[in-house]
């Protein structure tokens, strides 16, 4: 599959989410504690932009009254419904089997580029810089 | 007709009905003191030194902390500020441009005008909120249609205010708490119901208020998912009420819209109703019909938040019990619990039954 | 002891009977509650929530008096009944002094046995408990516990408080221990108004209340994990309203999804653990008249969750009617027989 370039690593710092639209699929790609996943940025249940939703942890129990959270910043409640998804499989807490969204794979890439230093011209003298940086792609 | 949209919420190209009424969307002020410009500066004085005076422990929130701020989607805060649905220009964008939306019935909850104690202060706000509704909303944006605000506990004031607002055709229909001092079938409401009657306004009772009695027959529950459904029991609180102090047989014309109370209890709650006037009918010899007749001529049921058995056709049998002519889509905009039209039914319907839902059976009961 | 010797025995999970008032109870109260009762005339506590004390509400050819001998032709001889479960609604339960309350209950209990469990082998009974005061309730338990004829624990829907909470978890605890299901009675004791809206004017309407309530009730069971901490228990919705099921679970397996990080111990959706732990009692339905309706509703209630019941002598049958429209003979033997002896383990101890 085609990998399509998301951006650099450091536009997505940990928690944040970065949107892209590829052959007019909008796809998210969330930055879980410096993994990357990508899922497609629509609601199972009714459409709503997950890219708009809250991070959150998951909060469990086994006795009625005692509350734990686990995978803080591993969970994405849904801006509309609080529907709760995995990021990191984009399968909904409540119905794993039965309402996921589409998760496409991704990957972080180093890549080179001459450096974009812009203000040439008001030097007097410029040396060439070749810089690496982490890209994110995905596999559309 | 069918057209095909953008629909910004899916992100994706969503066939929907070109044309939706949308009989609940809820406006805001952008802030504490946007009212201002229509209360009186003593009333204003009054605001900023004792606030409002309600039943319920807190001043600035709900009873129960709800699921996201301030109620709402967590993608509806404008980005030029404001809370969610306090920027037309917003709404527009977001709500009423991409969803094809050809009318849009406001439901101002935000001031508990129904609930407020201080009756002096209920009148101001009410009036307050209906010229803040018409200035603000009504004369920026032609699809926006008001529910006119009145103080329930104080019906003598109510019909004024009714009488002052109905002359402008905006007002749609009179907006009521089913959460109040006493059931909604009482005799001391009926001056309202006079007047609804008598302008042929539909009485829309958006599921709200702070009547001051528990939340439930039991008693206060702990948790947001118990008083949700709670809410949703001010539905049959107010039908029972309604029908059984014999309302529709002195305004038999009277319409009742149950808001955002659900639709799905309706059938078996009816049902329930005729069994027992079978055997106590005795006690109201008022009502000349079972209960289910009251019931099938006299209300309708928004539609969001929707039902969504795990059998979809199930759905579908439950608009039957109902009549399908019942059922005024609405989406809830813009709250956390909102329905989008693309996605809303989880049951499969026809052109013509989603156009009667969606659209045809508001602008019969609302004559738009 | 028991005798039980059919092993399918016909079963009626809700039938009534006329209550002693409190002086009749003397005999079972101490000396100082006996004083108590007799000095102050504290007598004549029949409930405004309990639709047995409203005339109307009683089928026309069972009125007056539910003694025993008009109980075994009426209720048990006529409908061919093997078991009956007795349901007490009793002025104890609604009293605001626990201590009254207790001993009250304590005395109702006795008279249970002595006046009806001990005089007709096919009558069980629900044990009364003091549920203001849910730590003397369990107490109560613990005492009638051992006498295999009282088969489950008896509340009302509506009390003190929303039946979940924690305050009330002894009840529970002591009723799982002794593999008793709860049985909760529509009735109220009037702590709260009716409805969200207050109080109505007729009768009709705190009668329509109660399937709300009902509604409610079970989602405060749910939401506070009842059955996550009481794996054993099972509760008995009795005199509830039958309909309303589907739509409720429709609603809040939804509320769910987006709610239970709120209530993380609720790991299942609301309509499984419903399926497994509760079950309604069959009067009244609240069905409507069209049979094919009635079917439908009860395809999507499940066959499995209804248990028979005449809710004698309380008028709910359609006229002389043994079954409702629309419940075909099949159906009513599961109810009469298959799904009371899997709801109630004591009622399959023979002796």
């Amino acid at each position: 599959m085609p990998k399509e370039r998301v951006g650099l690593v450091s536009e997505i710092p940990p928690g944040s989410n970065k949107v892209v639209t590829v052959r007019g699929r909008e796809i998210a790609v969330f930055n879980v504690g410096g993994d990357f996943h990508a899922l497609l940025n629509r609601c199972p249940h009714e459409g709503a932009k997950l890219s708009r939703g809250i991070i959150v942890g998951l909060p469990e129990s086994e006795v009625p009254g005692c509350y734990q959270l686990s995978r803080p910043g591993e969970i994405l409640r849904c801006p509309w419904h609080g529907w709760e998804f995995d990021l990191r499989t984009g399968k909904s807490h409540c119905d794993p089997q039965g309402l996921f969204t589409r998760q496409y794979k991704t990957s972080v890439e180093r890549e080179t580029s001459p450096d974009s230093c812009g203000d040439a011209g008001l030097t007097a003298e410029t040396f060439p810089v070749i810089v690496e940086e982490a890209v994110v792609l995905v596999e559309v | 007709m069918t057209s095909v949209i953008e629909s910004p919420s899916a992100g994706a190209v969503t066939k929907v009905d070109a044309g939706i009424i949308d009989c609940d969307v809820h406006p805001l002020p952008k802030d504490s003191k946007s009212l201002y410009p229509y209360l009186a500066r003593s009333w204003q004085e009054h605001s900023e030194q004792f606030g409002t005076h309600l039943r319920q422990p807190f001043i600035n929130t709900t009873q129960y902390p709800r699921t996201a701020p301030l109620i709402c989607r967590r993608d509806a805060w404008p980005p030029a500020g404001g809370p969610p649905g306090s920027d037309l220009a917003f709404m527009q964008q977001q709500h009423l441009d991409p969803f094809h939306i050809l009318k849009a019935i406001l439901i101002p909850l935000f001031g508990n005008v129904a609930s407020e104690r201080n009756q002096d202060f209920a009148r101001a706000l009410a009036t307050a909120h209906n010229d803040w509704q018409v200035a603000e909303w009504l004369d920026r944006d032609a699809r926006l249609r008001a529910s006119l605000v009145v103080t329930q506990d104080d019906p003598v004031a109510a019909v004024k205010e009714i009488e002052r607002c109905a002359r402008d055709g905006r007002f749609v229909q009179i907006m009521l708490a089913p959460r109040s001092s006493e059931p909604l079938g009482r005799r001391r409401y009926w001056p309202i119901y006079e007047a609804a009657q008598a302008y042929g306004l539909p009485l829309g009772i958006h599921s709200y208020g702070i009547g001051g009695h528990a939340s439930t027959g039991g008693g206060w529950p702990s948790f947001y998912m118990e008083e949700h459904y709670a809410t949703t029991m001010g539905g049959p609180a107010v039908m029972s009420s309604m029908v059984m102090e014999g309302v529709f047989e002195e305004f038999p014309a009277l319409k009742v819209v149950l808001v955002e109370i659900g639709f799905a209890w309706v059938p078996s709650f009816a049902w329930r109703l005729d069994r027992l006037w079978e055997r106590l009918g005795d006690e109201v010899p008022h009502l000349t019909r079972p209960p289910s007749d009251y019931i099938r001529k006299n209300f309708w049921y928004t539609t969001q938040p929707m039902e969504e058995p795990a059998k979809p056709e199930a759905l579908r049998r439950c608009f039957d019990w109902l009549g399908w002519d019942r059922l005024l889509f609405s989406t809830d905009y813009p709250h956390w619990d909102q329905d989008d039209p693309s996605y809303a039914f989880k049951v499969k319907l026809s052109p013509a039954e989603r156009k009667q839902i969606c659209r045809g059976n508001a602008e019969n009961l609302y004559r738009f | 002891m028991l005798r039980q010797a059919n092993p399918f025995p016909k079963v009626d999970c809700d039938l009534h009977l006329t209550l002693p008032t409190t002086s009749e109870l003397l005999p079972f109260l101490d000396d100082y509650w006996h004083e108590q009762v007799t000095s102050r005339g504290i007598d004549r506590l029949e409930l405004t929530g309990d639709i047995s004390n409203l005339p109307a509400a009683i089928r026309p050819d069972w009125r007056g008096p539910a003694t025993l001998e008009r109980v075994q032709t009426c209720a048990l001889d006529a409908f061919d009944t093997d078991i009956a479960i007795c349901n007490c609604l009793y002025g104890a339960q609604a009293v605001y002094n626990a201590d009254l309350a207790a001993a009250l209950c304590g005395a109702m209990n006795d008279w249970l046995v002595a006046n009806w469990l001990s005089k007709d082998e096919r009558l069980r009974a629900s044990i009364i408990v003091p549920w203001q005061h849910p730590e003397l309730a369990a107490k109560e338990i613990e005492r009638r516990a051992p006498d295999r004829r009282f088969v489950q624990v008896l509340l009302m829907v509506l009390g003190d408080r929303p039946l979940g909470q924690r305050s009330m978890w002894p009840i529970y605890a002591a009723a799982e221990a002794h593999g008793l299901p709860i049985g909760v009675h529509a009735g109220s004791t009037y702590r709260f108004a009716p409805w969200t809206n207050g109080w109505p004017s007729y009768h009709i309407e705190d009668q329509a209340a109660q399937s709300v309530g009902f509604q409610t009730q079970l989602l405060s069971m749910i939401t506070e994990g009842v059955f996550k901490e009481f794996p054993k228990l099972r509760v008995v919705l009795t005199e509830s309203g039958v309909t309303w099921l589907p739509s409720f679970l429709w609603r809040i397996d939804k509320l769910w999804r987006g709610l239970r990080m709120e209530v993380p111990w609720v790991k299942r959706p609301p309509s499984e653990i419903v399926a497994e732990h509760v079950r309604l009692t069959m009067q009244p339905f609240d069905g409507p008249k069209d049979p094919q309706i009635v079917r439908e509703m009860i395809e999507q209630i499940g066959e499995e969750m209804m248990l028979f019941s005449t809710d004698f002598p309380h008028w709910n049958f359609e006229q002389a009617e043994f079954a409702p429209t629309g419940f075909d003979a099949d159906l009513m033997n599961r109810l009469r027989t298959g799904n009371p002896l899997k709801t109630y383990p004591r009622l399959q101890e023979t002796s």
